[in-house]
């Protein structure tokens, strides 16, 4: 009985392991302090941040990350059950899909400044684009994949083709479809943090880590990336509850 | 002509005795089927009749094609060449039940367990609140004390399969099949299957064909036993089973029960070794 409580505990066993070697790095100054200042400090950096400009980047990168995820999805996962219902279709553009799924979505920058300038428009595209590609290849195959003896069993009560792609194919493909999803969102963050450093940005966390580190404020800059990385944590761990909420026969 | 049971809308007649028209008529009839599968010859010119109402167990070598049989007749596999009528008419105006070996991948693990039989309902264009009662009078008609709220990956195998089994049955069909639907459940739950098959089959007249690959299971539960050859198939025989029903625990030991079972087994093993 003691000892279960205790296993209760062990998944915070790695964050105290870290907090004490980061504290004790920094109080035995193993490292330079300017380069890395102690928990409290950034942590102090973060709390003071998330309610002043820091919060405003967060918002910022946060509506980013989401419109380009909403773009990807709306465009990807109609085409990737179209992709993933017929075959041929599916083989004559399979080369075309992993092609450019394998092209890092960063080399495409310069291509959509062109297009759409140096504002929003272009961040967010560039990360749909990616992130359209990730969730495609993956509703394609959740659909491809869908369970043979349960299309023949909706076959065998009479449904049209139509009904088994609406009341079988689609629902199998729902898994495949949120690793899609996870995946997609996890890319568009990188793509527009990485736009927001670099592509004349005033605003967002990539923005925010950037201007610390050119202005030497280490603690905000670790402020920063801590703030990005609660995000990335943050909106995988809300699709694995949307997930386990409406798909909650995957796995089983 | 005109022997289709009662179909049409008739919520109280869950499970009505099919109507028998002419008894001595063969309810299906296979004439000059064939099929291929690349070079093997599964199938060569194969006739058969099937006789109503009654359970055939087809039961044969591996890969003799038992499977493959009645995936032809349910029209799950087309076939090269050759005819199958039912009282005359086509499978697409029949209905007809069909369960497969793997309950997890034939069920539909997003619907409950009362929405999943209610489904083929759904598909013949049954208003909603019709498909409740249908299959609420089902449930209560089978006298099946199950959970049906639950989703199917929250039941047993021995359950999932009676769900199956259930929705197979809910559209009051004229023919079932059954691929082997036991063979995926432990030994418990195989002989308490058996037994509520058993049940049902009796009390539906249902003319049913089941693929078994255990042959005392196959004597049990059948009519007649259909014995395959070796591809391409022959009826290497077709014996009565005849011990009264319903079959207990004591049949097995029956004397009638125990020579038609060593007969099929002498056939089936002669099958073989012609190899």
């Amino acid at each position: 009985m003691k000892i279960k409580r205790l296993e209760a505990l062990l998944p915070i066993v790695g964050v105290a392991g870290l907090l004490a070697i980061w504290s004790l790095t920094t109080w035995r100054q193993w490292v330079d302090p300017v380069l890395l200042p102690s928990p409290i400090l950034t942590f102090k950096a973060m709390w003071a941040g998330m309610h002043g400009a820091l919060g405003f980047d967060f918002v910022k990168t946060v509506y980013r990350t989401a419109a380009a995820t909403v773009i990807a999805s709306v465009i990807a996962i109609p085409l990737g059950i179209l992709l993933g219902a017929s075959e041929k279709i599916y083989r004559s553009l399979e080369f075309v899909i992993d092609f450019f799924r394998s092209t890092p979505a960063s080399a495409m920058f310069p291509l959509f400044l062109v297009l759409f300038g140096v504002g929003d428009e272009t961040k967010i595209s560039v990360a749909a684009f990616g992130a359209a590609l990730v969730i495609l290849f993956n509703v394609a195959y959740g659909v491809m994949n869908a369970r043979k003896t349960r299309l023949l069993a909706a076959k065998v009560m009479g449904a049209s083709r139509l009904r088994v792609l609406f009341d079988v194919m689609l629902l199998e493909s729902l898994p495949q479809t949120f690793v899609g999803l996870r995946n997609g969102i996890s890319l568009a963050l990188v793509v527009i943090v990485v736009a927001e450093m670099f592509i004349g940005s005033q605003d967002g966390l990539g923005h925010s880590v950037f201007e610390a580190q050119q202005l030497f404020e280490m603690p905000r800059m670790y402020a920063a990336i801590f703030a990005a990385g609660v995000l990335g944590y943050g909106l995988n761990l809300l699709f694995m509850l949307i997930e386990r909420r409406f798909v909650h026969w995957s796995g089983k | 002509m005109n022997a289709r049971p009662a179909i049409l809308p008739d919520p109280t007649g869950v499970l009505a005795p099919v109507a028998r028209v002419s008894p001595g008529r063969p309810h299906v009839t296979i004439r000059g089927l064939s099929k291929r599968f690349d070079k093997a010859v599964i199938y060569d010119k194969f006739d058969l009749d099937i006789p109503r109402g009654e359970l055939i167990s087809v039961f044969g070598p591996n890969g003799c094609g038992k499977s493959t049989l009645i995936n032809m007749i349910a029209g799950l596999t087309p076939p090269d060449e050759g005819q199958i009528l039912f009282d005359g008419m086509l499978l697409s105006e029949i209905k007809f039940g069909y369960v497969f070996q793997n309950y997890r991948e034939a069920l539909f693990p997003w619907l409950r367990a009362f929405d999943n039989i209610a489904y083929p309902l759904k598909m013949m264009k049954v208003p909603p609140k019709e498909r409740r009662l249908r299959t609420e009078k089902l449930v209560a008609h089978l006298g099946i004390k199950l959970d049906l709220n639950l989703f199917p990956y929250q039941m047993s195998g021995g359950q999932q399969q009676l769900v199956s089994i259930m929705r197979s049955l809910v559209v009051e069909p004229e023919i079932l099949f059954l691929d082997e639907p036991f063979s995926a459940l432990d030994y418990e739950m195989t002989l308490f299957m058996r037994d509520q098959l058993q049940k049902l089959f009796i009390e539906s007249g249902t003319t049913m064909v089941l693929v078994s690959h255990d042959l005392e299971e196959a004597v049990y539960l059948a009519d007649r036993v259909l014995l395959l050859s070796r591809h391409p198939a022959r009826v290497a025989d077709f014996p009565r089973v005849s011990v009264s029903r319903p079959r207990t625990d004591a049949t097995l030991s029956d004397p009638e029960f125990v020579r038609i079972k060593a007969h099929c087994l002498d056939v089936f093993q002669r099958e073989v070794r012609r190899a």
